[in-house]
């Protein structure tokens, strides 16, 4: 016990021994030192506190915003058909080859490997080059799009002396009438940068912007919504799970009132003729067929239209890229006698059975107007001048009514207006008036009004306005020509004929045109007795117009040698027909206009019959059946 | 806790006589206990023994638990792998514990003896650093030596207190109200300092300052002297300042506002602060810290290895550490006080005081409370040369404490 006591001693602190000078300041002074580190750290601690639990949330919200990553996720573009269902634009698979340069050790060896599978041109290995400089080493490079079943056979087989090379699928726009429906369905591009810049959406991979036709107007509907994917990344941005995918909604499909069938019919109607025709249901204004002619093939601005392309279409002088039916703008020649007509008559000016003499011109202030009839055709009334179309009954009435009148009447008609139809880059066309003229700085002559009662002078109208205007007349109602007919199987209310307003205007008035019009057709001595249909017990009601595109000076028509269809091309009057049918019960309303076609009753008026009498067999419902008659029989 | 101490015989203490009777320690003359005195005089492996047996090893056991959350962060760090960080820590500290409890063997007079080779050693190789070092990350420089990586500003910490404690132990505290014995020691301090700031590392120059600057306190200072010094400190600073480098004012700067350049210099602190954050009260759970996993985190197995820790365990997580890192501290200085020799004392005190300064600059540093500087946290970051010189540094300690009843360099005073 005594021993193990003097063995250790033992104290608590402070050491303050007498014979170890400095050892009780040490002491002090260490214990000083010890509470300062014990309040350091504590302060530190209530640091941790302050950034741990006070902002502990905020901190939070920041980290998840360092590791989740949201990216969208293209939505399928919607599709396109025809109003049987028939796909005029589709999407179709695009199978890619996919480089990913960090699983490949060798990225030159794999692309030469690969070359010789599948042939990469110049062009293509820059571009790899550049987009490998440029992306990380785990996000893929494309090496080439559009791989045929041989070629993914072939690197497939290939895959272990490919390392790194995926197969990806992706979606492109496919046109399966091409050409057929370019101008209408329109076509899609790749976004530009200021469209980016509007939608996050669209700076997808893959995605596409509509940018002509039915594909740009509905743009919205056809485009969709993103899905989005939330995926865990870290700091340099590697994918490393999955979160949380939301598939997005595919793009509305669209059904146009289309026909294809028809549309196809119309096209070989016209053959090569520079021209364009619009089939119009005029019950509810549908457009069922709508051709330009010539066209070019929409698929080719998906992956880019080469230069040379580029420059051809823009210096054709058939202008391909134009839509004819809606951006075509023409001088309505004698189709426009109608709406002059409906002018004089709404305005009590002249009533149906008032006659004029025509001598076969018409002097006014010294100069003198011809009539295509060089000796005249005597004394009319409005029947017979719509069915000889003589142009000096409406040189006078014309000159009675006055600018205003005929403006107000072919506006009314849909003439010289903007349509509500689904196509961009349409144009309004023109109906002059003494004001138009005076805000360009030019009076308003007398004969101004003349050559317009006839639709020349600066008349400018577009096919689609002719097809309107006919199919106002056949039905009194103030139809819109559409196009959709149908979002995602909906059918639309302005399918509903009674949901279309009628026109202001007398049907007395309306009548009396389409009698005029029966008999160009129908009556002895019509102006188009070529447009007469081969149907039994249909009858059609048209009007002709030959519209010239240059003043025929005097000389040449005193020589007698005046022949249109000797004239270069063109110089060469437009062809136009305008009609309807059936005339008691009316459907389709047909505008064709053929350019340089000389004369409307000849070029046209047979055209326009044919593409009519298509449309009305082609849907064998309507058809005015005898009795006693089957659906077959009427065939 | 780490001192099994009971208040026993603080009567007998104040007696000349007990005091006299009790000289303990381990030099043969004057160790007391029949039994005991027999034993180190029979054999020097059984005086090993007894030496071992008087080691601490709840202090020891309290280093490896450190040593252990160090080992399981850094294999969190590796992303569930013993590879690349922790396995070979692990076989680092392996090795620093037989060189701390070899070091714990050394008597006094023998560290004494070796302070003054070790320091010059030490400022050798800080200049030679400086000649034809490797530079990592901007501030810390190593050199290979023998095959291995060397931080001499680690190791010089280590010598300059042993160095410190040494000169003061020599003078002995009745030395110390006459300037002119201050003056050595101080250069002591400005040389390693100046080395060290010129290399340019900010964090290791302020902490051997900051462990020099206490061990003079400690040593006995006088009071008025202490004032000299603290009222030119603001001027000096200024100074200081104005000497910098571009990118240490750069540091100053983005840390007074690091959310002005959010991917350059403040990108550190900035991600560390919402890694702490994110952890909340338990943390995002082990191995689950998304901030470290997924590597926002710069720098998370060295400088910013208890970021890491308290994104993955939370804020009961990193008091813990916290708590643990205190205790060490703590433990170290009541060891010093527990010194009957002033250099045990003061090299104890110096061994402490370098390991919370390390653990400050570490932790404020994280919780973006001081600029960014290259100190990692002992026992617990990334990297050998840190590793080593912290068990050095133990060893010294343990030393301190193995040999605290000696009485070593009185006998000097009473020749005097």
């Amino acid at each position: 016990m005594k021993l193990r006591r003097r063995k250790e001693p033992k104290r608590l602190m402070p050491i303050r021994d007498p014979k170890d000078p400095g050892s009780g300041v040490f002491t002090r002074r260490a214990l000083l030192l010890m509470a300062a580190q014990t309040a350091a750290l504590g302060v530190l601690g209530r640091r941790l506190y302050d950034l741990q639990i006070r902002d502990g949330d905020h901190f939070a919200k920041l980290a998840d915003n360092n590791r989740i990553s949201k990216r969208l996720l293209a939505p399928p573009r919607g599709l396109i058909v025809d109003r049987y269902g028939v796909a005029i634009a589709a999407n179709k698979t695009n199978w890619r080859a996919l480089l990913l340069p960090e699983e490949t050790t060798d990225v030159q060896g794999t692309i030469d490997r690969f070359s010789a599978l599948v042939p990469l041109d110049e062009r293509d290995r820059a571009r790899v080059a550049r987009e490998m400089r440029h992306k990380r080493k785990f996000v893929p490079v494309m090496l080439r799009d559009f791989l045929s079943w041989d070629d993914m056979a072939r690197i497939e087989l290939n895959s272990p002396g490919l390392p790194g090379v995926l197969i990806d699928v992706g979606t492109t726009r496919f046109y399966p009438y091409g050409s057929l429906l370019a101008h209408t369905v329109g076509y899609v591009a790749p976004p530009n940068e200021q469209d980016v810049a509007k939608s996050a959406l669209l700076a997808l991979p893959g995605m596409r912007m509509g940018r002509a036709g039915v594909e740009q107007s509905q743009d919205d509907l056809l485009r969709g919504e993103s899905g989005s994917v939330q995926m865990e990344v870290n700091a340099v941005g590697r994918v490393m799970a999955e979160l949380d995918r939301v598939e997005g909604t595919p793009g509305d499909q669209i059904s146009l009132s289309l026909d294809v069938g028809l549309q196809q019919a119309v096209l070989g109607r016209i053959g090569d003729q520079v021209a364009s025709a619009v089939v119009m249901d005029c019950r509810n204004g549908e457009v069922v067929a709508m051709v330009s002619n010539p066209s070019f093939d929409p698929s080719l601005f998906d992956s880019g239209v080469s230069r040379a392309q580029w420059a051809e279409w823009t210096s054709n002088e058939r202008t391909p890229l134009i839509n004819k039916a809606v951006a075509g703008v023409y001088p309505p020649g004698s189709t426009f006698k109608p709406a002059v007509a409906m002018a004089a008559l709404s305005s009590g000016a002249i009533s149906a059975t008032d006659r004029f003499f025509c001598p076969g011109h018409f002097d006014m202030g010294g100069a003198r107007f011809h009539c295509w009839a060089k000796y005249g055709h005597g004394s009319l009334d409005l029947h017979q001048a719509l069915k000889f179309s003589c142009d000096v009954y409406f040189y006078e009435v014309a000159h009675r009514i006055g600018m205003e009148k005929i403006a107000e009447s072919a506006h009314a008609f849909g003439l010289g207006t903007e349509l509500g139809i689904e196509l961009p880059h349409q144009r309004e066309g023109l109906i002059p008036t003494p004001e138009w003229r005076r805000r360009h700085g030019h009076h308003w002559n007398g004969g101004d009004t003349v050559v317009s009662g006839i639709g020349q002078g600066f008349v400018q109208v577009t096919p689609l306005q002719l097809a309107t205007y006919t199919s106002r007349i056949a039905t009194g109602r103030a139809v819109e020509p559409h196009l959709v007919r149908a979002v995602n199987g909906s059918v639309g209310a302005k399918a509903e004929p009674t949901n279309w307003p009628a026109l202001d205007m007398d049907p007395k008035f309306l009548d009396a045109l389409r009698g005029g019009m029966f008999a160009v057709v129908n009556e002895p001595h019509g102006t188009a007795p070529k447009a007469r249909l081969d149907i039994p017990g249909v009858q059609m009601a048209g009007k002709t117009g030959s519209a010239q595109v240059r003043r025929v000076s005097r000389a040449l028509r005193e020589s007698g040698h005046f022949n249109s269809a000797s004239l270069p091309w063109e110089y060469r009057p437009h062809a136009l027909f305008i009609c309807f049918a059936p005339f008691d019960a009316p459907r389709y309303a047909v505008s064709v206009v053929i350019e340089h076609g000389n004369a409307g009753a000849d070029a046209a008026a047979p055209l326009a019959r044919d593409i009519m009498t298509d449309a009305l067999t082609r849907d064998p419902v309507n058809h005015r059946i005898p009795p006693g008659q089957t659906v077959a029989d009427a065939e | 806790m780490v001192l099994p101490v009971k208040p026993t015989s603080g009567l007998a203490n104040r007696s000349g006589a007990a005091a006299r009777g009790v000289l303990a320690g381990l030099d043969p003359r004057k160790s007391g206990g029949k039994f005991r005195k027999r034993l180190l005089r029979a054999e020097p492996s059984f005086r090993i023994l007894s030496k071992l047996w008087s080691v601490s090893w709840l202090y020891v056991l309290l280093i490896c638990v450190l040593a252990g959350v160090g080992y399981v962060s850094l294999y969190s760090a590796g992303g569930g792998s013993a590879r690349p960080f922790a396995g070979p820590q692990a076989m680092r500290f392996g090795f620093g514990l037989v060189l701390m409890i070899t070091v714990a063997m050394m008597p006094p007079r023998f560290l004494v003896r070796i302070a003054v080779p070790l320091y010059i050693v030490a400022i050798g190789l800080l200049v030679a650093v400086l000649r034809m070092g490797h530079v990592g990350k901007g501030a810390e420089r190593w050199i290979m030596l023998g095959g291995m990586q060397v931080q001499p500003s680690e190791y010089a910490k280590v010598a300059l207190v042993l160095m410190l404690a040494a000169w003061f132990h020599r003078i002995s505290y009745a030395r110390m109200g006459n300037p002119l014995w201050l003056i050595p020691p101080t250069l002591m301090v400005l040389l390693p300092v100046g080395l060290v700031l010129k290399e340019p590392n900010l964090g290791t120059g302020v902490i051997i300052g900051g462990v020099g600057a206490a061990m003079f306190f400690a040593a006995g200072m006088r009071l008025w002297q202490i004032a000299l010094l603290i009222l030119p400190t603001p001027v000096l600073l200024k100074i200081a300042y104005a000497h910098l480098h571009d990118y240490q004012k750069a540091r100053i700067t983005t840390f007074m506002h690091p959310e002005s350049d959010p991917l350059g210099a403040g990108y550190n602190i900035i991600q560390s602060k919402i890694a702490l954050g994110s952890g909340g009260m338990w943390g995002q759970g082990y191995m689950r810290g998304t901030q470290g996993q997924l590597n926002f985190l710069p720098e998370k197995q060295t400088d910013f290895i208890f970021t890491m820790i308290a994104e993955e365990w939370g804020y009961v997580g990193g008091i813990a550490v916290i708590g643990l890192l205190l205790l060490l501290i703590l433990g170290g200085m009541i060891m010093a006080i527990r010194s009957r020799n002033r250099f045990g004392r003061l090299l104890a005190l110096g061994i402490s005081v370098n390991f919370f300064l390390y653990c400050l600059v570490n932790l404020s540093m994280v919780m973006g409370a001081i600029p960014v500087g290259g100190v990692p946290l002992p026992l617990i970051s990334y990297g050998g040369s840190a590793m080593l010189d912290v068990m050095l540094g133990f060893g010294l300690l343990m030393s301190v404490w193995v040999h605290r009843n000696s009485r070593f360099g009185e006998e000097r005073e009473e020749q005097e």
